[in-house]
């Protein structure tokens, strides 16, 4: 029997209505008590001291690129789930553009024995909608569903078609999966490369309008209330995107919506200012689809997120080598790593009092779980709780500590973040997955 | 800013040497009043030197020219050419292929390349924007933007600014009108840079599809009022030509009908053509400007391109003086350029 006491911490879980001082005490890798003191009731325990810490359930993440197999140049099952590791992540979500793409049993269940081999974290992998992600014919969704996947996306790519996004909602009712669109339409897009706005007048570069967006939100929400199924829209970024989910919740339909930390936080002046508006650049490390939009969007999202009209954050963490990145900005790659700065840069909006503390790690936590009933798809009950049974996974958090985003360092092969060389405020002290720790920095002090 | 791991500027020794910061020419939107002057006065003497009965001295021997177009261009190409062999500079132009991008030759590595060649400097035409300043980052050449994509064409823009100050001295207070598609005009873009410092005012017109957004101040959040020139949209070619100073035809590409821009040139032509009758609401002693290569017929009337307020020739004049300015500022060289004494002998 192996017990780890986590003593003395401000414990946040959302899903219990929990928010306290607390000691958290898991044995063989599952919560075993929670409350004041329960630390001192086990007599021989690994001990953390987590005074002044905050101490959460394990992070979920609906929206991980491990590009694994085919990109390990970009990143690996190893080196994606030890980055979730750094980043809080106890779980997450594998998107399927690999190459070959998750779209049969047998790529997802290689995914799944690799990340059985390598993984730090627990890995459940998305299947494609489509064939190849081709967006042409179903994948067999029924194998994919049998084989463990949680959800299908064509990510990356929307499914353009409105007929074959019909025939896909309607087909996975049968099994439950969400499907989760990446909403941009191409015909709109075109070969736009940023936000459709006046820093892409300012660049010459051929903007990405929030229309293209917005068109396929309101697209898809009339087919998901036409064949009842559960639409998921990945990385909402527009204030449009938010006004058509808010109603489309409001008539019951079964919609769900994610928003990444970077659309909170970051505008498009990102791609072309580093400090001052006299001179540009072309900063492909904030180039990402959908584009960085602006202030208004952001300010829409992050009401929108405590509402709940947008049930959580995911990272949609896409590493990039730097060959993918150090060339003509139409050419770059699209994405930003992002696992192991998504907790300070979302703390951007604790810090500004746009959120609570405890609103902030529901939609960290429990807010995925809920949106895609994964601990119920899963059989992981508990999943994003600290309740009493539940699988020992544990993030503890210093919502204050600043630091600076040293890219170089970072445990996912991609640099690609704009944010390098920033101060932020809020870190990832430990983390803890099935009750061993997989990340800890020296603010840990074991007792 | 990719830059900060770049030499210093070359220093400016005392207080009777110009204005001159630049390492590379990127655009203008980071040039002052006085650099832009700077510039303007070194391309009048250029000028002189250009129009001697034999244009050549020997002001840039020993410096090494690099015209690297991964675009078709004739006219841009050439005057780069002539300029650097007027003074004497050695020039080489390549035809570089973005497929080759595609195919792992990188932009990077051309540029390596060619500096490891001890080129002095580059002179880049891309169709993508922001070419030029990925180069300008990984090289210790200097790069001077020759267009890139829709972004930027400062050459262009400082040689129209030499002709307009040849014509007018001062372009402070003068309505400067701008005609055709915006969107896709590295040349305007330039020019609102340049136009805007020098005080003129800048009128943009245009169809709305040609028209990118954010222009007017008022479609970008407080903060961001500086981070484009002040201009003005009009829509309708009679009221912007309206006392007008100078009236700049943009070239129309045929592709702009294709893509859904435009019903038809023969719309275009009707409703945006630069001509005769439209030019009595101009401004007397009016200049007429065309950057070239024109589609007469479509965004400019044959007789008015070639007509007593056309500049269009004397534009490509000015543009091998303007880039002798540049390419001598460049070079970094303090002796003037064409005193008699350093002429090479016929």
């Amino acid at each position: 029997m192996t017990t780890l006491a986590i003593h003395n911490g401000r414990v946040i879980d959302p899903a219990l209505g929990r928010d306290g001082i607390a000691d958290v005490v898991i044995v063989d890798g599952r919560i075993a008590r929670i409350g004041p003191n329960e630390g001192d009731m086990v007599v021989e325990a690994e001990r953390i001291d987590a005074t002044g810490l905050v101490v959460t359930p394990g992070f979920v993440d609906l929206h991980t690129h491990l590009r694994e197999p085919g990109f390990e140049y970009k990143e690996t099952i190893a080196t994606g789930t030890l980055a979730a590791a750094r980043g809080g992540y106890t779980t997450v979500c594998a998107m399927p553009n690999t190459s070959p793409p998750l779209d049969s049993r047998a790529s997802i269940e290689s995914v799944l024995r690799e990340a059985e081999h390598s993984a730090l974290v627990r890995v459940l992998p998305i299947g494609t909608i489509t064939l190849g992600r081709a967006g042409k014919e179903l994948s067999p969704a029924g194998e994919l569903f049998r084989s463990g996947v949680v959800a299908l996306s064509d990510d990356g790519d929307a499914v353009a078609d409105p007929n074959l996004m019909r025939h896909a909602l309607e087909y996975s009712t049968q099994f439950g999966l969400p499907i989760a669109q990446h909403c941009e339409d191409p015909a709109l897009v075109r070969d736009g490369v940023m936000h459709e706005g006046w820093v892409a007048t300012r660049l010459g570069l051929r903007g990405r309008p929030a229309s293209a967006e917005e068109i396929m939100v309101a697209r898809d929400i009339a087919l998901a209330e036409l064949t009842g199924a559960h639409l998921h829209i990945c990385h909402v970024s527009t204030a449009g995107s938010v006004a058509l989910i808010a109603a489309a919740r409001e008539r019951g339909i079964h919609v769900t919506a994610e928003v990444t930390p970077h659309h909170l936080t970051l505008t498009h002046e990102e791609v072309a200012f580093h400090t001052d508006f006299r001179t540009v650049d072309y900063i492909t490390n904030a180039k990402v689809n959908p584009p960085l939009r602006e202030e208004t969007d952001l300010a829409a999202l992050g009401i929108a997120l405590r509402d709940g009209i947008i049930d959580c954050i995911a990272t949609d963490h896409a590493p990039h080598a730097s060959m993918d990145k150090e060339i003509e900005f139409e050419l770059a790659s699209p994405g930003l790593t992002m696992l192991e700065t998504s907790f300070a840069l979302s703390m951007k909006l604790v810090h500004d009092g746009t959120l609570t503390l405890p609103v902030l790690i529901d939609r960290l936590t429990s807010g995925p779980v809920r949106a895609w009933g994964l601990d119920r798809r899963t059989g992981l009950e508990g999943l994003g709780t600290l309740a009493p049974g539940a699988l020992g996974d544990v993030a503890l958090l210093d919502p204050n500590a600043e630091w600076t985003v040293e890219p170089r360092e970072f445990a996912s092969k991609g640099h690609n973040t704009p944010l390098g060389g920033r101060q932020l405020r809020g870190r990832v002290v430990a983390t803890i997955f099935g009750g061993r720790v997989v990340h800890e920095t020296d603010r840990v002090v074991a007792l | 800013m990719t830059t900060e791991t770049r030499p210093p500027h070359p220093p400016t020794t005392t207080s009777r040497q110009p204005a001159w910061e630049h390492h590379d020419v990127l655009d203008l939107d980071d040039f002052s009043v006085a650099e832009i002057e700077t510039v303007l006065n070194l391309a009048d003497r250029m000028r002189e030197i250009l129009d001697r009965r034999i244009a050549r001295v020997p002001a840039l021997r020993g410096y090494t020219v690099v015209n690297l177009f991964f675009e078709p261009s004739t006219r841009t190409r050439a005057s780069f050419e002539l300029a650097g062999k007027v003074l004497g500079a050695d020039v080489l132009s390549l035809t570089a292929n973005t497929s080759s991008v595609v195919k792992g030759e990188s932009l990077i590595d051309t540029v390596r390349t060619l500096r490891a060649m001890r080129t002095d400097a580059i002179v880049m035409r891309h169709s993508m924007g922001g070419a030029p300043y990925l180069a300008a980052a990984h090289t210790d050449a200097s790069i001077i933007n020759a267009g890139d994509g829709a972004h930027a064409h400062p050459t262009q823009a400082l040689l129209d600014l030499y002709t307009m100050r040849s014509h007018f001295g001062d372009l402070h207070g003068k309505r400067v009108v701008m005609v055709g598609d915006i969107s896709h005009s590295r040349v305007a873009r330039s020019d609102m840079w340049g136009l805007a410092a020098m005080g003129a005012e800048v009128v943009l017109c245009g169809p709305p599809t040609l028209l990118p957004r954010g222009l007017r101040a008022s479609d970008r959040p407080a903060h961001a009022e500086s981070a484009l020139p002040a201009v003005t949209i009009e829509t309708n070619i009679d009221h912007a030509i309206e006392g007008a100073d100078v009236v700049m035809a943009l070239r129309l590409q045929s592709e702009r009908q294709q893509g859904g821009l435009l019903p038809s040139l023969h719309e275009y032509a009707r409703l945006y053509q630069v001509t005769e009758e439209r030019l009595a609401k101009a401004h007397p002693g009016y200049l007429l400007m065309h950057p070239g290569p024109k589609n007469e017929g479509t965004e400019i009337a044959t007789d008015v391109a070639s007509g007593d307020n056309s500049t269009i020739e004397e534009q490509v004049t000015n543009g091998v003086a303007v880039r002798m300015a540049l390419l001598y500022l460049l070079s970094g060289r303090t002796e003037a350029p064409g005193e008699p004494s350093s002429e090479v002998r016929a």
